[in-house]
């Protein structure tokens, strides 16, 4: 395979502090040379004139419905539509049928990836048996087998002698416990965000408390089990306020955000659209404006679609029978240039880091910065592309999207895994 | 009261509730039923019938049991001449699975003129009718509205109190879980009604005071009541509760039951009215129920007259 080089770009890798033009050598699958100017006979050019080279953005919190409901995604169209969307990789949680809850599912899953062309697959396995929180998983044989971290993402770890057990466990064998913080008590029969809105709609409601309790009673006790917890999609005010704290303490703790909760509030429900259904739920217009801040100041590690496909037998339903869940890879990158970048809430160097060093760092893979012998995966972005999104014409299987029809300020150009490109723009 | 601009149809295709509707419809819908009313304040009337709906068809889709609504709506279509097709969904393919887009898309392929939904999910008007043409009758969905409830409260009240402007309408009960509540405070506060609730605490959140203008929120019944011209009682929906909201029916009723003591709170002619089915002796008792003050059967009768007007302005249209 040729050589890739890509000239004249604006190399943007915080990890290095680097933000300069400069020419990049891929090779062999690695990253070969970052310097000011790069000539090599006999390599394809890439010239990133005008755009922004980064390394390769991690979503680290996707459903890619395989084995079991690939009417709705399959390992294949997931991988291509996140490099569609500017991903070079994905971690994909467990909560298929069956579930990933042995290392048999996952060399599947590792197997399947590696047909699928397109970004790099990382499994994530079960923290307990089937998802059902009373036994834990084979949690030594999965990270043998290739997961990068636990989870019972779609249910909370609610057991918390279980959860106890599991972060002793990750611990020692190095990787984060992911939990979907949701106190299934409060927020049973719930539908949407428990407020005004809800009220009005005569829908019931999911109260904030009901993900701000469990993020409490998470960063206590991995401060006790010494483990690494990770707290996915986070959406309250409250709750960023808690791992705030905790990370002032010391506590090994990170977090992450979605694209549809820095951006949309409970009003989106108004219309009774399913498309605006997810969990956690939409919040409201100050939550939103504290996942921003929280964007910004560190507060958060890392942007993650949460992107679980669903057919459009299932979304077309009422509010109330419409399962939870929206897809997000081919419109996480544009959302978090259009709002936070160019609405100047974060910078560049930041989207970055929220995209890449950091879900990197987390899940404990290689990536997430340019260095040479690095894996030879980029991100390309064109900060000024104006753009409309349609699902109908996306790369995914499935179209619930609540940004069907937005038009966006920026988007992903190029995406380049092992050194070839796999998407462009 | 300023001279309010009289239309002829309603602005909207649908009735999915009561908070899309302007003064206007409401005034259109409130005249349109006075010609159908058995019952005024001061007077009984004879039964009126028409063929004005003469061949044309109404399907009543009831997808939550009910008695009383559907019919209510069978004799406003029968009155009218028009062709009633009950469904009965328990037999239906709904029990076999069939999703309920499906199923109202294949009532729709049989050219109804009109379609009466009542459902236990809120919304499902709203869905249905982003799927069709044939005009929806939202007969209560979910906790979110009922809006022929609401118009036959306001025909009843306007009876008895010759206004709904400049009144203090008490609604007390089970607010959180209650569909008539929602209408009746959207309709009250557009023509700016005073409207305050009552009942057990988690069953009445402050948050209702951001529904519409001129609500608010009262845990002591007392202060409620307290010179209402209109005292409006919820059934306790004891189904729609997913979690004990209070302990029992008896310690509910101790606090919360209209009795004859607490109407003594209200105006001296002051009407209670029950949307029904009532539970006698823990939302209301008997006494207040059975007195002169309750309008709880000129409700009933209204009811039919309102839905007539309904179909009148919604199914008249030429087939
Ligand atoms: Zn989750
Ligand atoms: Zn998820």
């Amino acid at each position: 395979m040729k050589p890739l080089l890509i000239k004249n770009g604006r190399v943007v890798d915080p990890a290095s502090k680097l933000d300069a033009r400069r020419d990049i050598l891929l090779e062999d699958g690695r990253l070969a040379a970052v310097e000011a100017k790069i000539e090599r006979a006999g390599a394809e050019v890439f010239d990133a004139a005008n755009l922004v080279v980064a390394p390769g953005f991690i979503d680290m919190h996707v459903h890619l419905r395989e084995p079991g409901k690939e009417s709705a995604e399959t390992i294949q169209s997931g991988a291509r539509a996140a490099a569609a969307g500017g991903f070079t990789a994905v971690a994909c949680m467990p909560n298929t049928q069956p579930a990933n809850d042995t290392a048999l599912v996952t060399r599947y899953i590792l197997a399947q990836a590696a047909q699928a062309g397109g970004a790099r697959v990382y499994p994530i396995g079960a923290v307990t048996k089937n998802l059902a929180g009373e036994e834990l998983a084979e949690l030594e044989s999965l990270r043998a087998a290739g997961a990068v971290a636990f989870s019972d993402d779609g249910h909370p770890v609610w057991n918390s002698r279980i959860l106890r057990r599991a972060l002793e466990y990750a611990a020692a064998l190095n990787l984060a416990v992911i939990d979907h913080c949701e106190d299934p008590q409060l927020a049973a029969g719930g539908v949407m965000h428990e407020g005004d809105c809800a009220l009005r709609l005569g829908l019931r409601g999911i109260p904030a408390l009901a993900e701000e309790l469990p993020v409490t009673r998470n960063v206590v006790m991995a401060a006790l089990a010494g483990g690494h917890i990770h707290l996915a999609h986070l959406s309250t005010r409250g709750a960023l306020e808690v791992v705030r704290r905790a990370k002032r303490a010391g506590v090994r703790v990170t977090c992450e955000v979605t694209p549809h909760h820095f951006t949309l509030t409970d009003e989106a429900c108004r219309e009774y659209d399913t498309r605006a259904k997810m969990n956690p739920p939409l919040r409201t217009a100050d939550d939103v404006t504290a996942l921003v801040e929280g964007l910004a100041d560190g507060t958060v590690d890392a942007i993650a679609s949460d992107h679980a496909p669903h057919t459009p037998t299932e979304k077309q339903a009422d509010f109330e029978s419409a399962p939870f869940g929206v897809i997000g890879l081919e419109t996480a990158v544009a959302l978090a240039l259009d709002k936070l970048f160019h609405a100047s809430k974060i910078t560049l160097p930041r989207l970055v880091e929220l995209f890449s060093a950091n879900p990197a760092r987390i899940l404990g893979v290689e990536g997430g910065q340019l260095k040479v012998g690095a894996p030879a995966d980029l991100t390309v972005l064109d900060l000024e592309r104006k753009w409309t999104y349609r699902a109908a014409e996306g790369v995914s299987k499935s179209r619930n999207s609540p940004f069907d029809g937005w038009s966006f300020r920026g988007a992903a150009a190029a995406t380049i895994v092992a050194g070839v490109l796999v998407f462009r723009r | 009261m300023a001279a309010r601009k009289v239309v002829a149809r309603l602005s909207q295709p649908h009735l999915l509730g009561i908070e899309p509707l302007s003064i206007e419809d409401i005034e259109l819908v409130l005249a349109t039923a006075q010609k159908y009313q058995t019952r005024t304040a001061h007077e009984t009337r004879p039964v009126s019938r028409n063929d004005l709906l003469a061949g044309k068809s109404l399907v009543l889709a009831f997808f939550e049991p009910s008695t009383r609504t559907r019919i209510s709506f069978e004799l406003a279509a029968d009155r009218l001449g028009m062709d009633v097709v009950n469904l009965a969904l328990e037999a239906s393919s709904v029990q076999k699975g069939e999703s309920l887009l499906d199923t109202v898309k294949t009532l729709v392929a049989m050219r109804p003129d009109a379609l009466v939904i009542r459902h236990q999910a809120s919304g499902v008007p709203q869905f249905l009718a982003r799927h069709t043409s044939v005009p929806i009758l939202n007969a209560g969905d979910g906790l979110h509205e009922h809006p022929t409830q609401a118009l036959l409260d306001a025909l009843t009240i306007r009876d008895h109190k010759g206004r709904l402007d400049n009144l203090k309408v008490a609604i007390l009960g089970d607010i959180l879980h209650s569909r008539v509540a929602r209408s009746n405070i959207h309709l009250l506060s557009k023509f700016g009604a005073r409207i305050a609730l009552g009942g057990p605490p988690p069953l009445v959140p402050k948050g209702f005071e951001k529904l519409a203008p001129g609500v608010t929120v009262c845990h002591e019944l007392d202060q409620a009541l307290a010179a209402a011209d209109v005292v409006m009682m919820l059934r306790v929906q004891l189904e729609r509760q997913r979690e004990p909201l209070f302990a029992s029916p008896a310690e509910y009723a101790r606090h919360y039951c209209l009795t004859t003591e607490r109407l003594a709170r209200a105006q001296p002619d002051a009407i209670v009215m029950h949307p029904g089915p009532f539970l006698r002796g823990i939302d209301i008792a008997g006494e207040v129920a059975d007195s002169s003050r309750s309008v709880i059967p000129h409700q009933v009768e209204n009811g039919v007259a309102v839905r007539m007007a309904l179909l009148e302005l919604l199914a008249g249209g030429a087939s």
